[in-house]
């Protein structure tokens, strides 16, 4: 099999082709995108990123988005990790059923959830906030993290916990001292994906919001149907949008490996 | 595999997961259930309707085919994907540069916004300034993916790809990577063919993330709607209403709480089930695994 790695080439090329386009449309004048057909751009410009990053309404789409997804991913953490511990140490009156029922959670359509999301938060007066997007989109990520954190706990000998009690430790000590470390690559895992779905998921984070915490994705729906042929600023806020997850993934690239190895995605 | 001692003290560090999910599922939950059994002409006023909108949805055309273009999506998708998937997550190299090279670029569709994946798509098809369907229209073919419906499935289904096999990729790769080089030499000790090691070491070790791999993708199919909705939002005529896309159009664009309502338990309910599969199923094999099967 001296040619088998064409196949992964040829995906890759199929894969980076529509993203290389977006750029080269990023780096275009409106005119020559809608006059002439090139392969690159004739005429460089980064007219479409100044426009970006000087006017608010579209740089602050980009922070709200940032925001939003940061304290989404504090929040899930934080909470699942002693949850997960919970589920991978002990048995308790409900734990399955309690495991399987955080799961439906993350199998839920957004879809059935989005207008009664709009009530629930309007009505307690959280609508339009970065909290509100956070705690909401908790809805299937703190599932997802108890999920992938109680994988790596299992694979943490009991043996570890038992004797540090013997050697006096109290619970909280040991779980910050010892555990936490010791799971560190299943922490950076379990911030990457809650990352990943925070960052990407668009329904919720619409209906939520409406100036103030607007995520960039949706400034860039609206920006479509108002304007309709600004393609040059579209394809460089496209791009834009990639590049954060580009960076997170440079650095986990490792660990990325590891998490799907225990299948729990 | 670890012993749990009983301790019902857990519960409190449960709780805080508990109460956020509980906060953020039930109570929307409730509203929806609440909204399926009335109906209302504005105003806040609402009337008792009992199981009308259920029944009324059961018999509806309309659902009914929201519901099968949503299955022969869903069968369309796993059907390239998986093969594909698999097929990559062989070639790829074991060690050296390769490897980091491919898993970023394979990961990074994974991680743009779902919409971003939609605008992409909807650029790189147009024929007047996308490169696939401008080349296609050079090449003489009559592809608009706004007006010809078989081109607007093609479309979608190309971009879903696009989008996902990756993830088939990444877990594929992850369980092989998990076989140990001794199984490897013993195959070429016994003379075993390239089909023959892939039945007999390479399947069944990625048994699991396959099945992991297969039910995400089922399901997350399953719930599309943004990608479709920002590439054709629905059309041509219904050509691409899912269930996602029907369902906002019904409970946001005409404002019909209770049958939109209704449909969402329904959906729900279907999406439960296939999760209570996924789960038996996997614990199932979870067990086999740890009990040695191999």
């Amino acid at each position: 099999m001296r040619f088998k790695w064409l196949i992964p080439a040829i995906y890759i090329f199929f894969l980076l082709l529509p993203i290389y386009w977006l750029v080269n449309m990023s780096l275009k004048t409106n005119e020559e995108i809608l006059s002439v057909f090139t392969l690159w751009p004739r005429d460089l410009t980064f007219a479409n990123y100044k426009v970006i990053f000087t006017d608010a309404s579209w740089y602050s789409g980009y922070i709200n988005s940032m925001i939003y997804v940061s304290i989404n991913v504090v929040i899930s953490v934080t909470l699942a990790l002693p949850a997960a511990y919970a589920f991978s140490r002990y048995s308790f009156v409900g734990d399955k059923h309690l495991f399987f029922w955080l799961l439906t959670n993350r199998m839920a359509p957004p879809a059935v959830f989005a207008l009664p999301f709009f009530q629930l938060y309007s009505s307690i007066g959280l609508f339009d906030t970065h909290i509100a997007v956070a705690i909401a989109h908790c809805l299937f990520n703190l599932p997802l993290a108890v999920w992938i954190l109680e994988g790596f706990m299992s694979g943490i000998p009991k043996e570890i916990d038992e004797t540090a009690f013997v050697d006096g430790y109290s619970w909280p000590r040991f779980f910050i001292k010892i555990f936490i470390p010791n799971i560190a690559s299943g922490i950076g895992v379990t911030a990457f994906f809650c990352f990943m779905f925070s960052w990407v998921e668009l329904l919720l984070a619409r209906t939520l919001t409406a100036v103030n915490a607007k995520p960039i994705s949706a400034i860039m729906t609206r920006t479509v149907s108002a304007s309709g042929l600004d393609w040059g600023v579209l394809a460089a806020a496209g791009v834009l949008t990639i590049l954060p997850g580009a960076l997170v993934i440079y650095f986990v690239r490792n660990h990325i490996a590891k998490g799907f190895a225990l299948g729990r995605v | 595999m670890i012993v749990k001692q009983p301790n019902q003290k857990a519960w409190f560090m449960v709780l805080p997961v508990f109460l956020v999910v509980a906060f953020s599922a039930v109570i929307p939950l409730m509203t929806v259930v609440n909204y399926s059994v009335q109906d209302t002409f504005g105003n806040n006023v609402f009337s008792w309707v009992g199981m009308d909108w259920f029944k009324d949805l059961i018999h509806s055309e309309r659902f009914h085919a929201a519901f099968l273009k949503q299955l022969m999506f869903s069968g369309i998708i796993l059907l390239i994907e998986v093969p594909l998937g698999i097929a990559i997550a062989l070639a790829m190299p074991k060690k050296g540069w390769g490897v980091p090279v491919c898993l970023i670029s394979m990961a990074l569709p994974l991680l743009i916004p779902w919409n971003v994946v939609g605008t992409i798509w909807q650029i790189f098809g147009r024929v007047d300034i996308g490169l696939l369907g401008h080349t296609l229209a050079s090449l003489g073919f009559h592809y608009n993916y706004t007006q010809d419906p078989v081109a607007a499935w093609i479309t979608i289904i190309i971009m879903d790809v696009w989008h996902w096999t990756s993830l088939v990729v990444l877990l594929c790769y992850a369980g092989l990577c998990s076989i140990p080089d001794a199984y490897y030499q013993a195959a070429k000790i016994d003379g075993a063919s390239s089909p023959a090691v892939f039945r007999y070491i390479q399947l069944p070790k990625m048994q699991r993330v396959l099945l992991i791999a297969i039910l995400l993708r089922f399901m997350d199919s399953f719930m599309i709607y943004t990608e479709p909705f920002v590439i054709t939002g629905g059309g041509p005529g219904n050509s691409t209403t899912f269930m996602s896309i029907d369902l906002v159009k019904m409970a946001v664009g005409q404002f019909d709480l209770g049958p939109a309502a209704a449909m969402s338990l329904v959906y729900f309910l279907v999406i439960l089930l296939l999760c209570w599969v996924f789960y038996t199923v996997m614990s199932n094999v979870g067990e086999e695994s740890a009990n040695g099967g191999h």
